[in-house]
């Protein structure tokens, strides 16, 4: 089977001295390395936690991975396109088409009810007419318990409601890949772990791959494949019982 | 539903009192743009009314050099029979043409038998006139019998008779000097008192031609000034444009012009004013789009900034930077068009109260000239129009910014 992630020796400094800007920089911006020679593949529909210390380069990873930022050096390929030759606004386009975000801090669009909120990347990101809109809206937010709270803004929910919802967005496109960077760190552990089994649920449901960035220890139990990170190395990876050549 | 044009309005909604207050300088602009643009649109169509329609015609045609020495109604620079019945045939052909009036224009003394003064004298077939001034009827204040200017009768301008203390049925004596320096004179009853009007020929008195031909001894007739009243105003450029092609044409026989041609712009001084006027109301114009572009400017500047983890947040899920875009402008552009749909109402309102409170003013020696602003419904859209361009071009900037924002710097943003 094709890997969906499969990363080759990637590298991210920030602050890199490119070929251009080498006599200003001898001096002064000291450069960081907050990835170094990460190699992984990740498979359709797994489950997949990097864990690690703060500063220990998950957010730069996720960022790679999402098409968000570029790597320095290496080979990226997510859903079999090389994503680093991609211009900005291809990158927006194969986000919209390809991937899912959840962010730690929720990211919900305040001016928009949680209907709109979950109808935003279909009708502004895909253009899927009305109908069809409808009816996957329903779907996801009947999935992640928040039909009753349809027409509410997101300024009336909670943190845990607000994350579902967000769960929701993430996944109403059906992208191969859903991204969250921390998606439990601004929620109470009872929170955190329904929140997981929302996630968990729609992976079994819909066979969206899921990567997951943690530095909590219980959260991470969770998660069938885990990766730690440590200074920007990968220093272990983890396969829970049963998923193994699953 | 949902779509950009209603994220744009909520998030508009959002900071409500900084919307309104916004919407309400750019109405507070159109307002005063649209109350000055009516108010001195009307007042110029009112006088350059007055002064065309009572005294000036929409244009003359004189022999050429006439002008240059109207002051002194030069007698030698008439043009003779010939010239004027050329002419006639051209404008009798012109279907532009409503009406046109001979004029015979000199000055001469003019005694109440107690007291003698100067007096300038147009004769004119009255009924010629009337048709070409059709206001000349309603300056005839203290007026005879039948509203006409018959043979052996003059209209004395008001001030003359004020001073002179002369009134309808009395006789006056005109004297004047013809070309060839033999003197004559004749009696007049006077049969109307004339309103006096701004602008040169305001006020002169008025007599048949055919007694102006008889106190100046002329054997023919020769016409000082041909005044026409075209039917469409609005036609006046291109068809002063066209009588003066077509009059350049005519030679005497050294081969000069013999014909000029003006259209009131260059016979009255108040087409100075219109000008001035017209300057004017560009500025104001100007100084509206300044305020739309800065005030509209500044709002949406501070919405991006306060923005920028949406912005974030859009991006990273995958709106392309057009849709951005539009987004911004979107919503700067439903700012200013709240702000003119508002100025528009506003405006309507405020002048049709102007109109029934029938304000009067006072020009020259007119009295009691009712202000009555007219809205001209193509300004009203010209200023719409240009709110709402600026409104864009006043967004573009702020919204480029978004657009070409960094997800991951906009995300990371606190
Ligand atoms: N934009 C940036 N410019 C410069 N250095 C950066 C930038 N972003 C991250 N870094 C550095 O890269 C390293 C990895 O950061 P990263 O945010 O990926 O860590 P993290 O594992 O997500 O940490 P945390 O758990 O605190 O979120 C850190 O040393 C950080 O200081
Ligand atoms: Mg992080």
């Amino acid at each position: 089977m094709m890997a969906l992630v499969r990363a080759e020796n990637i590298t991210k400094i920030y602050g890199a001295v490119t070929a251009r800007s080498k006599e200003d920089v001898t001096s002064g911006a000291v450069a960081t390395r907050a990835l170094n020679a990460v190699s992984f593949e990740i498979e359709p529909s797994s489950f997949v936690s990097f864990v690690g210390p703060s500063g220990s380069g998950k957010t730069t990873l996720l960022n790679l991975i999402g098409c968000l930022d570029k790597p320095t050096e290496g080979k990226l390929e997510v859903a079999g396109v090389d994503v680093l030759h991609l211009s900005m606004r291809q990158s927006a386009s194969f986000r919209g088409n390809n991937l899912g975000f959840i962010f730690q801090d929720f990211n919900l669009i305040p001016v928009l009810t949680v209907h709109e909120n979950v109808e935003y990347p279909l009708l502004m990101v895909q253009n899927v007419p009305g109908g069809q809109r409808r009816e996957r809206i329903f779907a996801m937010l009947e999935a992640v318990g928040m039909v009753d709270q349809k027409d509410k803004y997101p300024d009336q929910l909670s943190g845990g409601q607000k994350q579902r919802v967000a769960i929701a967005r993430a996944l109403v496109a059906n992208p191969k890949l859903v991204l969250a960077d921390e998606p439990t760190a601004n929620l109470d552990h009872k929170t955190a772990f329904l929140v997981l089994s929302f996630m968990k649920k729609l992976r079994d449901e819909l066979e969206t791959t899921f990567i997951f960035s943690t530095h909590d220890q219980k959260i991470v139990g969770e998660a069938e494949i885990i990766y730690s990170l440590e200074d920007g190395e990968l220093t272990g990876k983890q396969v829970k019982a049963g998923k193994e050549n699953a | 539903m949902l779509n950009l044009f209603k994220i744009a309005v909520r998030n508009l909604l959002r900071y409500k009192r900084r919307t309104l207050l916004t919407a309400s300088l750019i109405s507070l602009g159109v307002v005063f743009v649209l109350l000055f643009v009516s108010v001195t649109g009307s007042f110029k169509s009112m006088m350059i009314g007055q002064m065309t329609d009572s005294m000036l015609g929409h244009l003359q045609v004189h022999r050429k050099g006439y002008l240059a020495a109207i002051d002194n109604l030069p007698l030698n620079l008439n043009l003779k029979t010939p010239s004027y019945r050329k002419l006639e045939k051209i404008l009798s052909q012109r279907p532009e043409v409503e009406s046109y009036s001979p004029r015979i224009k000199f000055g001469g003394m003019f005694s109440t038998f107690v007291e003698t003064t100067n007096i300038r004298l147009n004769g004119v077939y009255p009924d010629l006139e009337l048709k070409t001034v059709p206001l000349l009827a309603s300056r005839v204040t203290d007026g005879a019998d039948d509203g006409t200017l018959n043979k052996g009768e003059i209209w004395v301008p008001e001030l003359m008779a004020k001073s002179m203390k002369l009134s309808v049925g009395d006789t006056v004596v005109i004297v004047a000097t013809n070309q060839d320096g033999s003197v004559n004179g004749k009696q007049f009853g006077v049969s109307g008192v004339l309103e006096s009007v701004t602008g040169p020929g305001g006020r002169d008195g008025y007599i048949h031609i055919e007694d102006a031909m008889d106190v100046l001894r002329m054997s023919e007739m020769e016409v000082s000034e041909i005044a026409i009243r075209l039917k469409d105003f609005g036609r006046l450029h291109a068809f002063t444009e066209d009588l003066s092609a077509l009059l350049a044409g005519e030679r005497n026989n050294q081969g000069k012009p013999l014909f000029e041609v003006h259209n009131w712009e260059s016979l009255s001084p108040f087409y100075n004013i219109a000008r001035l006027i017209d300057i004017m109301t560009f500025f104001i114009k100007l100084m509206l789009i300044a305020v739309v572009l800065i005030s509209i400017m500044n709002v949406m500047i501070m919405a991006v900034y306060e923005r920028i983890r949406e912005i974030g947040t859009i991006a990273a899920i995958g709106t392309l930077p057009g849709k951005i875009l539009s987004l911004f402008v979107l919503e700067g552009l439903s700012l200013g068009f709240l702000g003119v749909v508002t100025g528009n109402i506003l405006g309507y309102f405020i002048i049709a109260v102007l109109n029934a409170s029938k304000i009067s003013f006072n020009f020259g020696r007119q009295t009691g000239l009712v202000l009555s602003a007219n809205i001209d419904w193509m300004d009203m859209l010209t200023i719409s129009v240009i709110v709402i361009l600026i409104s864009v071009v006043a967004s573009l900037q702020p919204a480029l910014k978004a657009s070409k924002m960094d997800p991951i710097n906009a995300l990371r943003h606190v």
